[in-house]
């Protein structure tokens, strides 16, 4: 539980450690809170030759609303940060998953940017992101885009965030008062990460039909992804038990000591279900 | 006035420093110049060593020594408890060296150590060791691994058989089975379980070569007899020459019981670089892989009996998995520990076990929790519940039926502990199992529960209850009875107190058992305090090294209450005699006319000649004035033997809802009446019986360590395999019955393991409970939300 030797940078600005990050080739990872990062290295499973500490930017921390009516949430900003934040208190669906992501001292540490950069298959927060068709900012020392999470996740562990680029902001849509969000999960007792994780924003009721729908899902598929066949089937009328057996259309089911895949897929089907009934009872 | 100590809730007098982080652990401890160990383990579960070349480590920055196999001059490590009790009973025995020579036999056997300036030189120069491996197949499950065609992992062990050892009456069961009304069968597994001490396993060892002596400083229950182990079956080194001290231990929930392999090659790696200080720290990592497992039974199960309840027969054949090499007390479990027990609280007249120990390509199994005796409850208690499911008898009313009856003890149970051959016979001391089934029915609202399961229907929740009617046996164990039969160390069992009464009155307790979490400072406090009148603060309590403790054999199986707890009674009954000759002396009476009060010694009907305890200790010491032949100091060995076992009992019961939709368990109540005699601090025993308890849930609901067919350990840390956390827990709720041990003169009998050893067939008898409705009659563990959907699934055709 040592990790391999490496060489550590204390970054001093963000320019700094994007220079730094440019220059190093893809030898150098970025830290943060180090609560996904740091075990691996223990585990010599991840051997980063530098590391570069972002932790202490002032420029990355905290939540802001945009001149737009969006919110930025600074990469690192801390999940306890988050909880306590009154302009985040508006997105009640970030509150289902907070306050049961790890432990208190991984919530002291362990920050936004951080989890979306290291891209786990079977993390909370990327659903909820996903269902609130956020968008990731990523900026290197040469350029800055504003990728949308719907784009983001490659594969497990996997995005398109490059080896020079760092996450600045999370930014999320502006709050819309026609709908209501929920995030359900069933999980792994061990890690306490998600067999299966749904969150659902749904509303916009026009009529006998559905005019908002969508649905992210974490821990099933290679990546967290959208469940776009059930967004479909809710707006197309489908009744939300029909719907939600859509929930493992087009992935690639996950497979594990804990769940296998008939389970796994089932699970998100019921997942999906509760957390769609969960955003509309939170509707009404 | 006699301080009344013995069944006070005295807060714990070690948790100022436990709780504060002033604990002094094997990793707290850093001496001069120490240097660091680390091992380098097989990545392969079956391979051959065909070589190993450690040049590149050897030259790696701040590294002192590698050694392989090759290097270490020591025997293997030893098996103390062999399957005993039938005449010529072979046991085909391999147990690991300190490093494999030819061969690893599980993912994790070390094959090489670096000793370095640092830790992480240490690991790093592990990397640079090259070794040359030949993969052989692999084979993890026990029954698997008997049958032909399986991969062999030992010359010697045909089959992979260690041995194939019977108890009870052969002939008896099967004509009671052949003539039963009812019987039935079932297959049963008791999956294998990781211990998860909080504190790792660590040990330091340090050569004075002035001296030519060992000092070995581990995270042991047991440092009497690894001192004895190490010095005759290891090292070969005197035993005077060897000194073990286990300092503050965090946790270890049996698994620190044992000979491990980093003892000798701390020990030798200090020799080797010239006396320094060596130290080895286990990862978590390397503590799931290499320090035993628990558990690991498959069990052919049938139960016999007549329609009207009365249970006639029990007949199990189980296989007992024991890993790759032997740990120290393997074969003992599955056999003495479990077998003997089979019949749990029931007069079952005919009991007949097969167990055959097997080796397989796994991490040695040993004592865990409980050992053997939550297999044994887990096993009758499943087949209590399947055989009135199977006559259609409520199943609180079986066992009250089956249970041996409170006019029968002492009782010799027929596969038991007063069978073996020998003559020296174990009787099961006293019982009264009833009250306790009915109190604990009573708290559970057992009466109402067909309405609390309708209830639960209108949630889309399946409801279940299960019961645990159980019996412990602890204090291991009568000397005679483990010579008698071949049973147990191979060594004696009994305990012993020390007892110094300094001159300003404040005493001094030194045992030979070793405390791991349990409060041992406390208790034992109590029981002196409260022998000699002495307030607990001014009574301290030494334990844990080998110089300066007297020898004991160590905590475990629920003894030190009772083993060593009389064993200080009797080491004050001493002092407190000399006390009372020498306050005759200066009271100018006979002995006989000096009467005990707490710390009072006065002359019988002359109240106000009297003298305290501490008035007695000082002069005593001074010894300015003690008669002809009378010592000075106060000063009092006692060693005690017990003359049999002590038997906890109890009921669980659990409550359980399954979510329909996705097979989820939920414990949502708990119910526990257990009855451990006499308590000596209820507070510590309500501790024991919440872990105990907890511990066993896990085993029902969570825990469950998986390899896979080629050996690799999936559940290879604590992200995979699930401990119990706080919050999936409803309130224990615990009463209890007192039937005082007739055993000892405390009236007590232990607490460690009951919690674990009734918990798991409660919750798993709750389960199948509340799926009864889909038609399932027997799930195994650990009972996941998968197990539970998928079983669900295949059986809702019936159902329908």
């Amino acid at each position: 539980m040592i990790p391999a030797a490496f060489e550590y940078v204390l970054a001093t600005s963000l320019d700094d450690a994007l220079a730094r990050l440019g220059r190093a080739d893809g030898g150098a990872k970025a830290i943060a809170g180090g609560q996904s990062l740091l075990p691996l290295m223990k585990l010599r499973l991840a051997r980063p030759e530098t590391l570069i500490d972002i932790g202490r930017l002032p420029e990355l921390k905290g939540v802001r609303r945009m001149a737009d009516g969006r919110v930025a949430v600074g990469a690192l900003t801390t999940y306890d940060e988050m909880q306590r934040d009154p302009i985040l208190r508006h997105y009640g669906i970030l509150h289902d998953a907070l306050p049961n992501i790890g432990d208190v001292q991984v919530r002291n540490r362990g920050t936004i940017g951080g989890s979306i950069a290291h891209a786990d298959p079977a993390s909370d927060m990327p659903a909820i992101l996903l269902a609130l068709d956020a968008e990731v900012v990523a900026r290197s020392s040469t350029d800055e885009r504003a990728i949308p999470i719907t784009k983001f996740f490659e594969g497990a562990f996997a995005s398109v965030l490059r080896s020079d680029e760092l996450i600045i902001e999370i930014r999320l849509p502006r709050g819309r008062d026609d709908v209501g969000s929920a995030y359900r999960a069933i999980e792994q007792p061990a890690s306490g990460y998600s067999i299966a994780g749904v969150a659902a924003v749904v509303g916009a009721r026009a009529g006998d039909r559905w005019g908002f729908c969508a649905v992210g899902v974490t821990g099933v598929g290679e990546h967290p992804y959208r469940a776009s066949a059930v967004e479909q089937a809710v707006l197309a009328g489908e009744s939300l038990a029909q719907a939600a057996l859509h929930a493992a259309d087009g992935a690639t089911v996950g497979s594990d000591i804990h769940a296998d895949r008939e389970y796994r897929a089932h699970v998100a089907t019921v997942e999906v279900l509760r957390a769609l009934e969960a955003a509309i009872a939170r509707l009404e | 006035m006699a301080i009344d100590m013995l069944g006070k809730r005295a807060k714990r007098v070690e948790d100022q420093r436990l709780i504060t982080g002033e604990g002094r652990y094997v990793d707290d401890i850093k001496l001069q110049s120490m240097a660091h160990c680390a091992i380098l383990r097989s990545p392969y579960a079956h391979a051959l060593i065909r070589g190993i070349d450690t040049s590149k480590a050897k030259a790696m920055p701040g590294v002192l020594d590698v050694m392989t196999g090759a290097d270490i001059p020591y025997n293997p490590l030893p098996m103390a408890w062999p399957a005993g009790g039938s005449a010529g009973l072979q046991n085909n025995v391999n147990t690991p060296r300190a490093l494999a020579t030819d061969s690893v036999k599980w993912t994790g056997e070390g094959v090489a150590a670096v000793v370095a300036e640092t830790p992480e030189q240490a690991l790093d120069a592990l990397e640079a060791i090259v070794v040359d491996w030949e993969p052989l197949p692999a084979v993890v499950d026990a029954e698997k691994a008997t049958q032909p065609g399986a991969p062999q992992l030992h010359e010697n062990a045909p089959k992979n058989v260690v041995f194939e050892w019977s108890v009870g009456d052969k002939a008896g069961a099967a004509a009671a089975i052949d003539r039963a009304e009812v019987v039935v069968r079932q297959r049963i597994v008791n999956q294998r379980l990781i211990p998860n001490p909080m504190e790792t396993r660590g040990d330091i060892g340090l050569y004075n070569p002035g001296t030519d002596e060992y000092t070995i400083w581990m995270s042991s229950q047991t440092p009497h007899i690894q001192r004895l182990l190490l010095a005759a079956f290891v090292m070969g080194v005197p035993e005077h020459k060897i000194r073990c001290i286990s300092p503050d231990v965090g946790g270890a929930f049996g698994s620190k019981i044992f000979t491990y392999a980093d003892y000798p090659i701390v020990l030798l790696a200090s020799k080797r670089i010239g006396g320094r200080p060596v130290k080895w720290i286990e990862s978590r990592r390397e503590n799931y892989q290499s320090t035993i497992h628990g558990r690991d039974h498959i069990t052919y199960l049938e139960i016999a009996g007549k329609r009207d309840g009365e249970v006639t027969a029990i007949r199990v054949k189980t296989f007992a998995n024991l890993g790759g090499r032997l740990s120290t007390i393997g074969p003992g479990i599955p056999t003495t520990l479990y077998a003997r027990v089979l019949a749990g609280c029931y007069k079952i007249p005919n009991v007949y076990a097969e167990v055959v120990g097997v080796y397989t390509n796994t991490v040695f199994v040993d004592a865990y929790r409980g050992a053997g005796r939550p297999e044994a409850t887990y096993v009758v208690e499943r087949a209590m519940d399947l055989f009135a499911n199977e006559i259609g008898m409520d199943r609180a009313e079986l066992r009250r039926r089956n249970f041996i009856a409170p006019d029968k003890f002492p009782y010799e149970n027929p596969s038991g502990l007063g069978t073996a051959s020998g003559g020296a016979k174990i009787y099961i001391d006293s019982g009264n199992y009833e009250p306790a089934l009915d109190k604990a029915l009573e708290m559970a609202g057992y009466a109402g529960i067909e309405k609390a399961k309708t209830a639960a229907r209108a949630r889309g929740k399946y409801l279940g209850i299960g019961l645990s009617s159980y019996i412990e046996v602890c204090g291991v164990a009568p000397s005679k009875w483990i010579g008698a039969v071949g049973e147990g160390w191979g060594a004696a069992m009994w305990e012993s107190a020390n007892i110094k009464v300094h001159l300003t009155g404040k005493v001094v307790v030194t045992m030979g058992t070793q405390p791991q979490g349990q409060g041992h400072e406390t208790t034992y406090a109590q029981i002196v305090g409260h022998e000699l009148g002495v307030p607990m603060e001014d009574i301290v309590v030494q334990h844990s090294d080998t110089q300066g403790t007297p020898f004991g054999y160590g905590s475990y199986g629920s003894r030190t209450a009772s083993v060593g707890g009389t064993a200080a009674v009797k080491a004050a009954e001493k002092i407190r005699e000399k006390a009372r000759r020498y306050a005759a002396h200066m009271l100018e009476a006979s002995v006989e006319d000096i009467e005990v009060e707490g710390a009072e010694y006065r002359v019988k009907g002359s109240p106000d000649k009297k003298k305290t305890f501490q008035e007695i200790a000082f002069a005593l010491d001074l010894a300015f004035d003690a008669p002809e032949g009378m010592e000075p100091y106060l000063d009092e060995t006692a060693y005690y033997d017990t003359p049999n076992c002590t038997w906890p009992f109890g009921t669980h019961v659990a409550i359980v809802e399954v979510d329909e939709a996705t097979g989820q368990v939920e414990l949502v109540r708990y119910v526990a009446v257990d009855d451990v005699g006499n308590k000596i601090n209820p507070m510590i025993v309500d501790g024991q019986l919440h872990g105990g308890i907890v511990q066993g849930v896990g085993q029902a609901l969570w825990e469950g360590a998986v390899y896979s067919d080629d050996g690799q350990l999936l559940s290879g840390s604590m992200l995979d395999y699930a401990i119990p956390r706080a919050s999936w827990l409803p309130n224990l709720e615990l009463d209890e019955t007192v039937t005082p041990s007739p055993v000892n003169p405390l009236g007590v009998k232990g607490v460690g393991e009951a919690g674990a050893i009734a918990s798991t067939a409660a919750v798993a008898n709750a389960v199948n409970d509340a799926l009864k409705p889909f038609g399932i009659r027997h799930l195994d563990m650990p009972l996941t939300p998968q197990t539970v959907w998928k079983a669900m699934q295949t059986t809702k055709g019936a159902q329908a």
